[in-house]
């Protein structure tokens, strides 16, 4: 009945292998993407001009004659749209995440916890479809006959749904870096007769600061890249735009794609223009996750620092298992 | 009692003006971040419940009844497939990682960098490369096998994440247990670690499902927008969130796009409070 | 002899935790390690039966021989940690039942005959002397028992597969007096059939149970003897100290 040590042995190592084998998944996922996203997307700009394409203000893809390419209106686009849900969504982002960290009754922390990751599930065309029957008829209730607006579908509109979407995405991680903030801290301030408030907004608030902002960078990323939502709810015009006219349509560049991939045909320059919409909005993405994770790197060597010390006289924490 | 009323005065006399300004705006936004919930999800459920007739579930969609079974029936194909591709390659990673990898690693560096911006890039981008690699360089067409291999990329890192969590939060005594007894690592994952971990595993599955559930941007590209049950893995078919996406673009089905919006919606959530549901009870446990 | 140590030095990266540790120990003895907290006697412990291979950094030198046979040559480390079975400090039942826990052992090694895997697991679980408490309830998680039930159970495990010896590093560090009592008293009955090396923190528990003493400063075996010699005339000052409680 006794397996040969040699058979297991061969087991041992076949299962290691699979197991290695599948952890390359990841690595060849995000190579193919590069690949096959910058192989079809470079020649498209280069083909234009990169500086036409990425600083030209005319999108007339399909005039046959004199065609445009220019794309800066959906960069501008994007930038406007994650600039409103910042203004819209951080503050009360991080007023609710100090309030969840710190101020929060238990019974209630167990009614908004599971709320905030419910509202984190809601898929986005729920959002984009309640912006589309609730807030772009209001926008156009309030401001529709005072500025001669054709309809609500505007960059305001698509703000505020994505002020709401970044929402739990910024209150999850800036709580979870707030909650990080060493009780001491809190303590002293307190001991040295600050208000509960005030100890939370003067030191706690500021010990969290680049945990707070990487929840900040996260939302911004989330913003940047939601498509269905925004496409639903801001007319969607290619027209340049400028950040006072929040109250005009306008087109981003993760919209631009959904809208017109539908009838272009593979190949085309067309097509090829939208892949390098999706090109400089993957390298918009991959500045934001770097930057995302360069602040969480901070946090995390802080921490590792402040552990250090707390184990000072037993450098090797090896030893520590060792008694 | 009397001494936390008089800790609680002191507080009350101790709050200057500027503190009260911060005590309301921190109530304030965390009341509208619920409510703002609250009257989305409650106003979606209000005009959608009236018009869920049997009618929608009806075999066919047709111009005249346009019934979200097909989508229902194609999202749970997705569901299925997606979890087949994805799942093993997440356990598997995740055991690679915490079990077998040792620290600091080279690999394991850029295992965890390729995850990190896997899970960073928005899904119009994984829409677009499952358009461009599935699609059409693979030859695949719009179909629900291009689709399902889209969402596999997708989802990839959330199960990868949360399995790797848990595994590292089983405590290092029951491998020490493990291999004292003379069992190999094999083993060892496979009936001590794995085993302990898979609440925690089954957690980040069904959040994946939540999140296969509720796509659109990924999907519109990758699997066409045909209303029917598919009929192979070449089909083309549509979601129930691409189907209320089109619903509401068309306007005169609005009350349908309601409905749809609804069981859309009552889906994800039930598929969160399971999620949570699991992940407290393990928490518990250990 | 059971265990021949000699010349062993050990590092975990630059820190060195054993210095040229050399002693034999018998057969069918209790051993017991003594010594201040970081003096390297877990350290050894886990030397005998390859734990110290888990921990990253970890080099080592010199010859450990079990039977004749060298622990770091070709042995297949499964098999040794079959002959050699650990206790820890603190007790690790596995998250399943208790039948499963004991079972563990065996099915690792091969045996599935379920007739055969019972007696085991009575046997095992009698040896241990915590039978009476846990055969009605075999099929019920081991997590829901006491402390120092669960610790038994765990010596019920390590019995499972048979082994000559028995490693307990602080068993009952995590315990009450009254179940430190009956593992002790456990300890004297198993050493009919095993050779017994026990980690402790606690002198009285040393020389209640044991034949054999090392005493253990910064890595180095200080001295190494009968129990009774140790305890009543230790010849080396630094032991004599600690013995006396003047450190440690």
């Amino acid at each position: 009945m006794k397996q040969s040590s040699a058979a297991l042995k061969i087991r041992e190592n076949l299962m290691r292998a699979v197991f290695f084998t599948a952890a390359l998944a990841s690595i060849v996922a995000v190579a193919l993407i590069c690949v096959f996203l910058f192989s079809q997307g470079l020649p498209a700009i280069f083909n234009v001009g990169v500086s036409e394409f990425l600083g030209g203000t005319r999108w007339a893809p399909l005039n046959s004659s004199d065609p445009g390419f220019g794309i800066l209106a959906f960069i501008l686009g994007s930038i406007y749209v994650t600039a409103g849900a910042i203004i819209l969504g951080v503050p009360i982002g991080i007023f609710s995440a100090l309030f969840m960290a710190r101020m929060c009754p238990k019974g209630l922390y167990r009614f908004i916890k599971p709320a905030l990751n419910l509202m984190a599930g809601v898929p986005s065309v729920i959002y984009g479809f309640f912006g589309m029957v609730v807030i772009v008829p209001a926008i156009f209730e309030a401001f529709g006959k005072q500025f001669d607006m054709m309809s609500g579908n505007t960059m305001l509109a698509a703000s505020i749904i994505l002020g709401i979407m970044i929402l739990p995405t910024v209150i999850t991680i800036a709580e979870t870096n707030l909650r990080a903030v060493p009780q001491e801290l809190y303590e002293g301030a307190v001991a040295l007769g600050a208000s509960h408030e005030r100890a939370v907004f003067k030191v706690v608030l500021p010990s969290a600061r680049s945990g707070v902002m990487a929840a900040v960078v996260l939302g911004v990323g989330r913003a940047i890249g939601e498509t269905m939502a925004v496409q639903m709810v801001a007319g969607n015009q290619p027209a340049l735009r400028l950040p006072w006219e929040f109250l005009k349509g306008i087109r981003t560049m993760t919209t631009n794609i959904v809208i017109e991939m539908g009838y272009v045909e593979y190949g085309s320059l067309h097509n090829g223009a939208l892949i390098a919409t999706g090109v400089v909005l993957f390298v918009f993405i991959l500045i934001i996750n770097t930057l995302f994770s360069i602040l969480n790197r901070d946090k995390q060597e802080k921490r590792s620092l402040l552990s250090l010390r707390a184990k000072r006289g037993n450098p090797d924490t090896k030893l520590t298992k060792e008694q | 009692m009397v001494v936390k009323m008089d800790y609680i005065k002191k507080q009350i006399k101790r709050k200057k003006t500027s503190d009260w300004v911060r005590f309301f705006a921190m109530w304030i936004s965390v009341i509208i971040t619920v409510s703002i919930l609250l009257y989305i999800v409650g106003f979606i459920l209000i005009r959608g419940i009236p018009h869920i007739r049997p009618s929608l579930f009806s075999l066919t969609y047709t111009t005249q009844n346009q019934s979200l079974f097909p989508a229902l029936v194609t999202t749970i194909y997705m569901v299925g497939i997606t979890l087949l591709i994805a799942v093993p390659f997440g356990i598997f990673t995740a055991i690679y990682l915490v079990e077998y990898a040792s620290r600091g690693s080279k690999v394991v560096k850029i295992i965890r960098m390729t995850t990190e911006t896997l899970a960073g890039i928005p899904s119009i981008v994984f829409g677009l490369f499952g358009y461009i690699f599935f699609a059409n360089w693979l030859g695949w067409g719009k179909s629900i096998l291009a689709g399902c291999f889209t969402l596999a990329i997708m989802i990839l890192p959330i199960i990868m994440r949360t399995t790797e969590e848990s595994l590292k939060s089983i405590p290092d005594a029951y491998r020490e247990g493990s291999f004292s007894l003379g069992a190999g690592r094999l083993r060892t994952v496979i009936r001590v670690t794995l085993p302990s971990a898979m609440p925690g595993v089954f957690a980040g599955i069904i959040l994946s499902v939540g999140r296969i559930v509720g796509e659109t941007a990924a999907l519109i590209y990758t699997i066409g927008s045909v209303i029917k049950i598919p009929e192979s893995l070449f089909s083309q078919g549509r979601t129930l969130a691409l189907h209320v996406l089109q619903l509401a673009g068309e306007g005169h089905h609005r009350n349908e796009a309601y409905a749809t919006a609804v069981v859309l919606l009552v889906v994800v959530l039930s598929i969160n409070l399971l999620s949570s549901f699991i992940e407290r009870k393990f928490k518990n446990r250990l | 002899m059971k265990f021949v140590l000699s010349e062993v030095n050990l590092w975990y990266n630059d820190f060195q935790a054993l210095q040229n540790v050399s002693m034999d120990i018998k057969a069918n003895e209790v051993t017991a390690f003594i010594g201040p907290s970081g003096c390297g006697k877990s350290t050894l412990i886990k030397s005998l039966n390859r734990m110290n291979d888990l921990i990253e950094g970890c080099k080592i030198t010199g010859f450990i021989q079990l039977d004749g046979e060298d622990v770091y040559g070709s042995m297949d480390v499964n098999l040794l940690r079959k002959r050699v079975g650990m206790v820890f400090q603190k007790p690790n039942p596995f998250p399943m039942s208790v039948y499963d826990n004991i079972a563990f052992g065996p099915r690792t090694h091969g045996i599935k005959n379920k007739r055969e895997l019972d007696e085991i697991v009575e046997k095992s679980l009698h040896d241990a002397a915590i039978w009476d408490e846990v055969k009605d309830r075999l099929k019920k998680s081991a997590l829901g028992l006491s402390g120092g039930q669960q610790q038994r159970l765990c010596i019920a495990r390590a019995l499972s597969v048979s082994p000559d010896v028995l490693l307990m590093d602080e068993p009952t560090s995590a315990l009450d007096p009254i179940s430190t009592g009956k593992i002790e008293d456990l300890v004297m009955e198993l050493k009919k059939n095993y050779t017994v090396i026990i980690v402790t923190h606690n002198m009285q528990q040393a020389t209640r149970i044991s034949d054999k003493t090392a005493f253990f400063l910064l890595g180095e075996v200080i001295e190494f003897g009968d129990t009774d010699q140790i305890f009543s005339m230790p010849r080396d000052k630094r032991c004599e100290d600690y013995i006396t409680g003047r450190f440690g």
